[in-house]
């Protein structure tokens, strides 16, 4: 008879409910990063569970871009060791990348391509099962069901963000790294990225952003994390700090 | 294997869907070539062998250097839109992405050729549709994509890209350029006897550098 892990535990307790130990989906280890004699990132180590929403925080130049580079596999550490859903970033890219959804400062879009044919040029890369049914269903949520035949050169910056935002979850990535996803969304943009977040805590989704908008991190996030000079100086949970506090503490740096 | 070549080919798709609509690469490029073949019949007045020897010249000269502006433009435009970095995120070995981006341009600069070629066997008056010219055409095209698609990568994140390629692609460019050009000489003057002998090394370029370029591909776009 095949008994799962979970039925085990629960049968040698005589059936009472053992905690289950948290597995991290991203375990960072001692991860630095040098550009020539500059150190961008120092010796961080940092866990980050299913479900978590969190928000990295920190000045301009902090480090903040460049973590979300490295465990999107475009930038490679210079030590340390990165995992992400049990795969090892320099050993595993591939496997890597097909858990790990980007949004970025730029929307990897194309501008000569129309709203669908992005979509459905990205869901054949990613290898995207159910491609049709899953591409009306990003379109329906990003709001540009209507606008799906329309070139995305043609679209507002609002529009490509949120079109950017539904490319990187098309393949329902276990990492969604959102770099600033706020910036440059009109009101739309922003209930669709609510929606979005919603998504991801549903389905087990990690979220790790960076944002310069206190108020939308701390009220967005589970947890917060701050970056100073290329270390994490603060990690705690959003509901425990002050926002005044914080922007106090940014705008010394 | 298959799943390689089904992502290789959604590539080559997506850089000639976005072509047709833009015609941003194919249109310099072929005024280009043309410019350069017109420009050297008339600079040359010459008749037998020493015309087919600065045919095949004119011919190379118009390729390569609309292939240098085609190769630049083709990777800049995608890494200035930040549409590349989405390339690079995506689950498929780099290598199929260096194959897809690479036949995309081997496909372009073949366009601009199949189309010139016939204009410059008018202006030339030269016999041009010899299936031993198309192979050394093929061959020496092959190697400048290979070659090319690379090192435009290379430059075309720094700010000097436009000098930058054509400076690095030169050197590692020179045999095949002198093979290509030799070969075509040797069959638009009937003289097939070294034929062989360039249009091997031609063969072998093509392998060793396209192998070479698959291979490094990944470390050259990784920060």
């Amino acid at each position: 008879m095949n008994v799962s892990p979970r039925a085990s535990q629960l049968l040698a307790s005589g059936g009472e409910a053992v905690p289950v130990p948290r597995v991290p989906r991203v375990k960072i280890s001692k991860l630095s990063k040098r550009y020539e004699r500059r150190g961008v990132l120092r010796s961080i180590d940092l866990e980050l569970y299913p479900g978590e929403r969190v928000a990295l925080l920190g000045a301009n130049g902090a480090g903040k871009t460049t973590l979300l580079r490295i465990l999107a596999t475009l930038s490679r550490p210079t030590s340390g060791t990165v995992s992400i859903a049990g795969h090892l970033t320099h050993k595993t890219a591939q496997a890597v990348r097909s858990q790990v959804g980007v949004v970025a400062h730029q929307p990897y879009l194309y501008e000569d391509l129309t709203a669908e044919e992005n979509l459905r040029f990205f869901a054949r890369m990613y290898s995207v099962s159910d491609e049709r049914s899953r591409i009306d269903e990003i379109l329906f949520m990003v709001g540009l069901i209507s606008r799906r035949d329309d070139r995305v050169g043609t679209f507002s910056r609002g529009m490509q963000q949120r079109l950017a935002i539904g490319r990187a979850i098309l393949h329902k990535p276990a990492l969604l790294l959102l770099d600033e996803p706020d910036s440059g969304l009109d009101r739309e943009g922003a209930r669709v990225l609510e929606r979005i977040l919603g998504y991801q805590r549903t389905t087990e989704g990690t979220v790790l952003m960076t944002t310069h908008d206190l108020r939308f991190g701390l009220s967005t996030a589970d947890r917060v994390l701050l970056l100073e000079n290329g270390k994490i100086v603060l990690d705690a949970p959003a509901p425990s700090l002050d926002e005044d506090e914080l922007d106090e503490r940014l705008s010394r740096r | 294997m298959r799943d390689g070549l089904d992502k290789i080919s959604i590539i080559v798709w997506k850089d000639l869907l976005t072509e047709i609509r833009t015609k941003e690469l194919f249109g310099g490029m072929f005024i280009f070539a043309v410019l350069t073949i017109i420009t050297f019949n008339f600079a040359f007045d010459m008749t037998g062998t020493a015309k087919a020897a600065s045919g095949a010249g004119a011919m190379w000269v118009a390729f390569n250097f609309a292939g240098f502006l085609g190769l630049g433009r083709s990777i800049s435009l995608e890494r200035d839109k930040g549409s590349f970095d989405g390339l690079l995120l995506c689950p498929v070995d780099r290598g199929t992405i260096f194959l897809g981006k690479f036949i995309g341009n081997l496909l372009f600069i073949t366009l601009v050729e199949l189309i010139s070629v016939p204009i410059f066997a008018a202006l030339f008056d030269l016999d041009v549709f010899q299936p031993l010219l198309l192979l050394a055409l093929f061959l020496g095209t092959l190697g400048f994509a290979a070659v090319g698609t690379l090192l435009a990568v290379m430059a075309a994140s720094t700010r000097s890209r436009e000098v930058l390629l054509p400076v690095l692609m030169f050197p590692i460019l020179l045999p095949v350029v002198i093979a290509s050009v030799r070969a075509t000489t040797l069959i638009l003057t009937r003289q097939t006897n070294d034929l062989s002998a360039w249009l091997n090394l031609l063969g072998a370029y093509d392998v060793l550098f396209l192998a070479i370029s698959y291979a490094v591909f990944d470390r050259v776009v990784e920060e």
